[in-house]
């Protein structure tokens, strides 16, 4: 287990035969350090895979590399050229293109208009005969089907994808990003676009894709670089590694526990989910059968990679996003599918991730924000007036009992540190509640002493009797703070654990894909095994 | 009532409308860049006023046109200042156009006359009617669609350009773009800011060429109110039209026909009331911007540009 | 060397108290140079028109009778523009509340105790304002269509439906364009010149709407849904439903600034019912910063602007239009600075190298960037 960048052999080639090479990159947000002196090399005709967890850098790096962003330090070489990209056209300019999670077409122009828009030395009069041509010729060299004449609008995501490939082979891309590619595409369209990678690679072209699905790596890739806290662990090729290997190396370093946590007799079932199903924003499947049940007094975590379907299981239990199939349940009722409003009279609590966007009204006073559960009931309404007076005592006391450093309860929500906006959300959340917490990304974006109280407090909740729902990106808060942790792949669990019966390997696999059963060879199916505890 | 009421009817209908089309049009480039134009009253009534007055004190007419136009771009470009550069308000940036316009336009009118007199009443170089020899025989159509100003006849070889260049040139297809996803745009290296600022002008121009038509063809006069609400008119017939070049001929000819229907009519001394007449057209609009949003939301379709109305700033990350 | 704007994250204090101060000396300049153009001395246009709308208990009159519509107009946009619903049809709910109004007196005088002829007029106009005003409400609740587009219809429908009624079925036998006089106890009274006690209407609305906006929850759910939708979804607020009241106090409002005008200034339905109050309202409650009390007070500067601009036709044969022009001015000039409150001007150098641009400073609350989205792979 190497921890540091090894020489490979590739790397002692000269520097003019790699597509890529980008050395000591460095690149600083306002307070975090997002990409580490990263080296990476790419060779000409090869598949590199870009391995990590969230906020390993994957995608900061890649943007560096892209044109988005532009480095702090360090340097980028193109076919052994340095480079100083300053947008996404100088570096298409130079035969590189990246394709985002987000595709970015137009959805009332048809496939052709988005591939030449923007085009370099266009001519006036749009040459659409000429145009659909290239097109065809494009898709068939690299099976890549779509109609030149389609609207985006009534084409399907995979061949949305397609289109944002093609913009980029029309231009002579020679070096191709893809982020996450995967990730909207059916298994038919995968093993579609893993025929379209090895045809182009074949042609000379180099490719690397974002990834955090294991069997994709061994799958599609030549050679694998990953990527942790946003620095370059490893690179390995395919032959010389594992599964379980690359696992290791993403997740890193076995869990240490530093909180106190009481050991806890769960009670009853508190908030339970059944087979539940859900879509997306584009309308694709987000949750393909979810099941768990949490108890009061437990602490429930979900483990896996953004985008595997955890911001549509927090919406649907707390009401924001209509459940396709399956049930909620709280204390045994069914609240499948009922409003925002009746999931907060249920008693569900929830800490959105997105913590400004959603959870708190930046321009108003803080007073405001936390009455904003709590603002219906008397004392601070009554009937359709509300009580200033009241709601500003409520807030006082809210402020005193949840230590939040503010000036005074009418100073604006914007002007508190991250920090203690969390705690105003955490405080109007739990004392609005009925002891189900649903908390996503809590600690998100928060320094160290507000990153503990935050614990703390979902600790201390979980002692008095709350059933807490933790989604989390931070597979230490996890392990340290939950009973167990579920880890969601794709819509699905791929296995439930206790934390000091697991380890960083295991969770690692569950993350990319594995279900427990197999990782443990034991084909208990997940679920089952759990029961049995 | 007969073929004379007819023809004189389609003439009417034509002559009208040709300023409602100018204006449509510019506000349709305008928006479909993603720009809320609601200055159009005030830009079209400058550019009657500054169309006559040139025409008046220069004695040229096309003078005059060319006046208008300029005056058109000038505020428009103070709009388009305000929204792109400044990210104001859309809303309130193209009713203070209005305000200062119709203000400025009214000030004129009533200051750049005769030693400083009024314009109302007096006479300038104006387009006279062309009527053009051979087509203006054919019966019945002839004389109502070839016997107008030649604006008028500019305007027919505009139509089929102007949609020619939206639907099928390179600056068009980023012109749709821009309106519909800047980002895409952006990221495929248009310049967002420079496409809104262009069609935001050119479309001022269009305006300040429609306020022309009116003081320098149609009345051949300056008067107070002289467009009559046709701005405001312009900016129904933009949805109306769905933000296509030729709806919104279609949509021009409807409006400025039941206009002028109404007009005829009451000069036969038929019973129907104008005003009634008058409140289809708004009625229509509103029925049919419910549909094209309805339909948006069910499937996505042809509908405003998305991005109309919202300042478009790159995510800042740099 | 390049200049940028950059987003702030705490509106400058300094320059939202600025802003409308220098934007109307600038505007005042900007409409002297003109003034100048047209070969007028700006001092004595402008002493003119301060004369003209204040100098004299008569000018107070007129001014205060002026500002009255755009107050109660004004106070009704303010409400709507709180939650981001733009009404642009307070000059069709103005209108219709004027039609409604002038029925009571044109044909039901006579079956109704005179006393009870002034009360049924504001609560028609009231009604038939708020009616006009939850067609685009509903529209926009139930379909999400754009409520720009449609208050604007609306008007023009509204002007349609009066120019039809008073050039119509409703003309006055002797007259053109006007309904017959409304007998004189369905006149509202006139407190002194013109102005009228829809003043008190105007003032009891403000604390009305200041009421609501700080004691209800009504108000406090305007409050967040204006500041943050989303937020307001996920604490449960129901946006379509608040949607449709406010519109309806905004409608409202609006048709009783109808029924004042034909009531207490036109004594009947006629021609000039439709005076650009509607538009002018959206202006001033935007100059207001959408206060109830700053609604007041800018619709009394924009009245004084007005009846200042009126004045100076009789007084110096100065177009009235000097007035619009100064109106649109002082709005360019507030939009122009406006930026400044939430924009800061950043000098950004491009190097050749690979440096990176201007390095945002640390605001309080900014924290690290969120992200959000989950789909994003942040890293």
């Amino acid at each position: 287990m190497a921890d540091t960048v090894e020489p490979t052999s590739v790397a002692r080639q000269p520097l003019q035969s790699y597509a890529v090479q980008m050395r000591g990159v460095t690149k600083r947000f306002p307070g975090v350090l997002a990409i580490d002196r990263a080296d990476l090399l790419l060779a000409q005709g090869e598949v590199l895979a870009l391995l990590g967890e969230n906020g390993a850098g994957k995608s900061t790096l890649m943007n560096c590399l892209a044109g988005l962003y532009r480095p702090d330090e360090g340097e980028i070489y193109l076919r052994g050229e340095q480079v100083h990209l300053s947008s996404p056209r100088d570096a298409i300019v130079r035969g590189l293109g990246m394709v985002h999670q987000h595709f970015m077409l137009a959805e009332t122009l048809t496939v052709a208009e988005n591939i030449i828009l923007g085009l370099q030395g266009a001519r006036p009069v749009l040459q659409l005969g000429q145009v659909r041509t290239r097109v065809h010729e494009l898709s068939e060299r690299y099976g890549l089907k779509v109609d030149p004449d389609a609207r985006i609008w009534q084409i399907s995501v995979g061949e949305q994808q397609r289109v944002e490939i093609l913009k980029l082979l029309y231009r002579g891309a020679e070096v191709l990003i893809l982020d996450e590619p995967t990730a909207v595409l059916t298994p038919q369209e995968a093993a579609d676009l893993s025929r379209t990678l090895r045809q182009m690679v074949s042609e000379g072209k180099s490719v690397i894709f974002i990834t955090h699905k294991l069997d994709e790596v061994m799958e599609f890739a030549d050679r694998v670089t990953v990527l942790r806290a946003g620095r370059v662990i490893s690179t390995l090729p395919i032959g010389q590694t594992t599964k379980a290997e690359l696992a290791r190396l993403m997740v890193g370093r076995d869990v240490l526990f530093r909180l106190e946590k009481h050991p806890h007799e769960p009670g009853d079932v508190a908030l339970e989910a059944e087979e539940l199903r859900t879509q997306n924003d584009k309308g694709l499947p987000a949750l393909r059968g979810v099941s768990f049940a949490i108890r009061k007094g437990e602490i429930l975590g979900i483990a896996g990679v953004a985008g595997n379907g955890q911001r549509e299981l927090a919406e649907v239990i707390t009401g924001l996003r209509p459940a396709a199939g399956g049930r909620v349940r709280v204390y045994g009722r069914d609240v499948t599918g009922k409003s925002p409003l009746d999931l907060i009279h249920e008693g569900v609590s929830h800490i959105p991730g997105d913590r400004i966007g959603m959870g708190m009204v930046p321009n108003l006073p803080v007073s405001d924000n936390l009455g904003m559960k709590a603002y219906r009931t008397p004392p601070l309404s009554r009937g359709v007036l509300l009580d200033g007076q009241a709601l500003r005592a409520f807030a006082r006391r809210l402020v005193e009992a949840f230590n939040i450093t503010t000036p005074s309860t009418e100073t604006a929500a914007r002007l508190l540190s991250g920090g203690n906006q969390q705690k105003m959300v955490l405080a109007r959340e739990i004392s609005a509640g009925r002891g189900m917490i649903v908390a996503v990304y809590p600690t998100r974006g928060l320094d160290v002493g507000a990153t503990e109280a935050v614990r703390k407090m979902l600790l201390e909740q979980r002692d008095q009797g709350a059933a807490v729902l933790l989604i989390s990106e931070d597979l230490d808060e996890l392990c340290q703070l939950s009973d167990r942790v579920a880890t969601l792949f794709e819509g699905e669990i791929m296995g439930i654990v206790r934390p000091e019966e697991s380890c960083a390997e295991e969770m690692g696999l569950m993350m990319a894909g594995e279900r427990l059963s197999t990782v443990r060879g034991d084909g208990i199916p997940a679920v089952a095994a759990e029961e049995t505890r | 009532m007969g073929e004379a009421f007819v023809a004189s009817l389609i003439a009417r209908t034509i002559a009208v409308s040709t300023s409602l089309l100018l204006a449509t049009l510019g506000e349709i480039y305008t928006e479909r860049a993603g720009i809320l134009n609601l200055g159009v009253e005030g830009i079209m009534m400058m550019g009657a006023a500054t169309g006559f007055a040139a025409s008046y004190h220069l004695g040229s007419a096309w003078l005059g046109l060319l006046a208008a136009i300029v005056v058109g771009m000038l505020l428009a470009l103070v709009h388009a200042f305000l929204s792109i550069t400044m990210r104001a308000e859309q809303v309130v940036s193209g009713l203070a156009l209005t305000t200062f316009g119709i203000g400025l336009a009214t000030f004129m009118g009533l200051r750049l006359g005769p030693n400083g007199q009024a314009l109302i009443g007096e006479q300038a170089a104006a387009f006279q009617p062309l009527v053009l020899p051979g087509l203006s025989k054919i019966p019945l159509l002839g004389p109502s669609l070839f016997g107008q100003s030649v604006l008028t006849y500019l305007l027919y070889l505009l139509i089929p350009l102007l949609w020619f260049f939206l639907y099928r040139t390179q600056p068009g297809l980023h012109l749709r773009a821009v309106g519909e996803k800047p980002q895409a745009a952006d990221a495929m290296g248009v310049s967002v800011a420079r496409v809104r600022y262009f069609y935001t002008v050119l479309g001022g121009g269009l305006m300040g060429m429609a306020g022309a038509y009116l003081s320098l063809s149609y009345l051949k006069g300056w008067q107070l109110n002289i467009t009559g609400g046709q701005g405001w008119i312009a900016i129904a017939l933009v949805i109306f039209a769905a933000w296509d070049p030729l709806r919104a001929v279609l949509g021009a000819l409807l409006f400025g026909g039941i206009g002028a229907a109404g007009f005829s009519l009451q000069s036969t001394g038929t019973a129907i009331p104008s005003n009634l007449l008058n409140m289809m057209p708004y009625i229509l609009t509103i029925i049919v911007l419910v549909l094209i949003t309805w339909r948006e939301s069910v499937s996505k379709r042809v509908g405003s540009p998305s991005a109309l109305g919202l300042p478009y700033v790159r995510e800042e990350k740099r | 060397m390049i200049l940028r704007f950059e987003k702030r994250l705490v509106r400058s204090r300094a320059a939202v108290a600025l802003v409308p101060v220098a934007s109307f000396v600038l505007a005042l300049l900007f409409g002297a140079l003109i003034l100048l153009m047209f070969g007028i001395d700006p001092l004595t246009a402008y002493a003119g028109m301060a004369r003209g709308a204040l100098g004299s208990s008569y000018a107070l009159s007129e001014t205060l009778a002026k500002a009255i519509p755009l107050m109660l107009t004004g106070l009704g946009c303010s409400i709507a523009f709180r939650m981001l619903f733009w009404n642009i049809g307070a000059e069709g709910q103005l209108i219709v509340g004027g039609i409604a109004a002038s029925v009571v007196p044109l044909f039901l005088a006579e079956r109704l105790p005179s006393g009870l002829l002034l009360p049924l007029m504001a609560v028609f106009g009231i009604v038939a304002g708020a009616l006009w005003g939850l067609v685009p409400a509903f529209l926009k609740a139930s379909l999400r269509v754009n409520e720009i587009l449609t208050t604007l219809m609306m008007n023009y429908i509204a002007i349609e439906l009066v120019t039809f009624l008073y050039t119509g079925p409703w003309r006055d036998p002797t007259g053109f364009k006007y309904s017959a006089v409304f007998p004189e106890a369905a006149w509202l009274p006139r407190l002194w010149g013109r102005m009228h006690i829809g003043v008190f209407f105007a003032i009891a609305s403000a604390v009305l709407l200041w009421f609501l906006l700080t004691r209800t929850r009504l108000g406090y759910e305007i409050r967040v849904i204006g500041e943050n939708p989303r937020a307001a979804r996920y604490a449960g607020i129901s946006i379509p439903r608040n949607i449709v009241l406010v519109m309806l106090l905004s409608g409202g409002l609006a048709g009783l600034a109808g029924m004042a005008e034909v009531s207490a200034i036109m004594h009947r339905l006629g021609d000039g019912l439709a005076a650009g109050y509607g538009y002018t309202a959206i202006v001033v409650a935007w100059l207001a910063y959408l206060n109830p009390w700053g609604v007041l007070f800018v619709a009394f500067l924009m009245a004084a602007l007005l009846v200042g601009g009126a004045a100076l036709k009789s007084t110096m044969g100065l177009p009235a239009a000097v007035a619009e022009i100064l109106q649109g001015a002082i709005l360019f000039f507030v939009l122009g600075s406006s930026v400044f409150a939430n924009y800061r001007l950043r000098r950004v150098r491009r190097d050749i190298g690979a440096q990176a641009g201007s390095s945002p400073a640390v605001e309080p609350g900014a924290g690290v960037p969120d992200s959000g989205a989950e789909g994003a792979s942040h890293g």
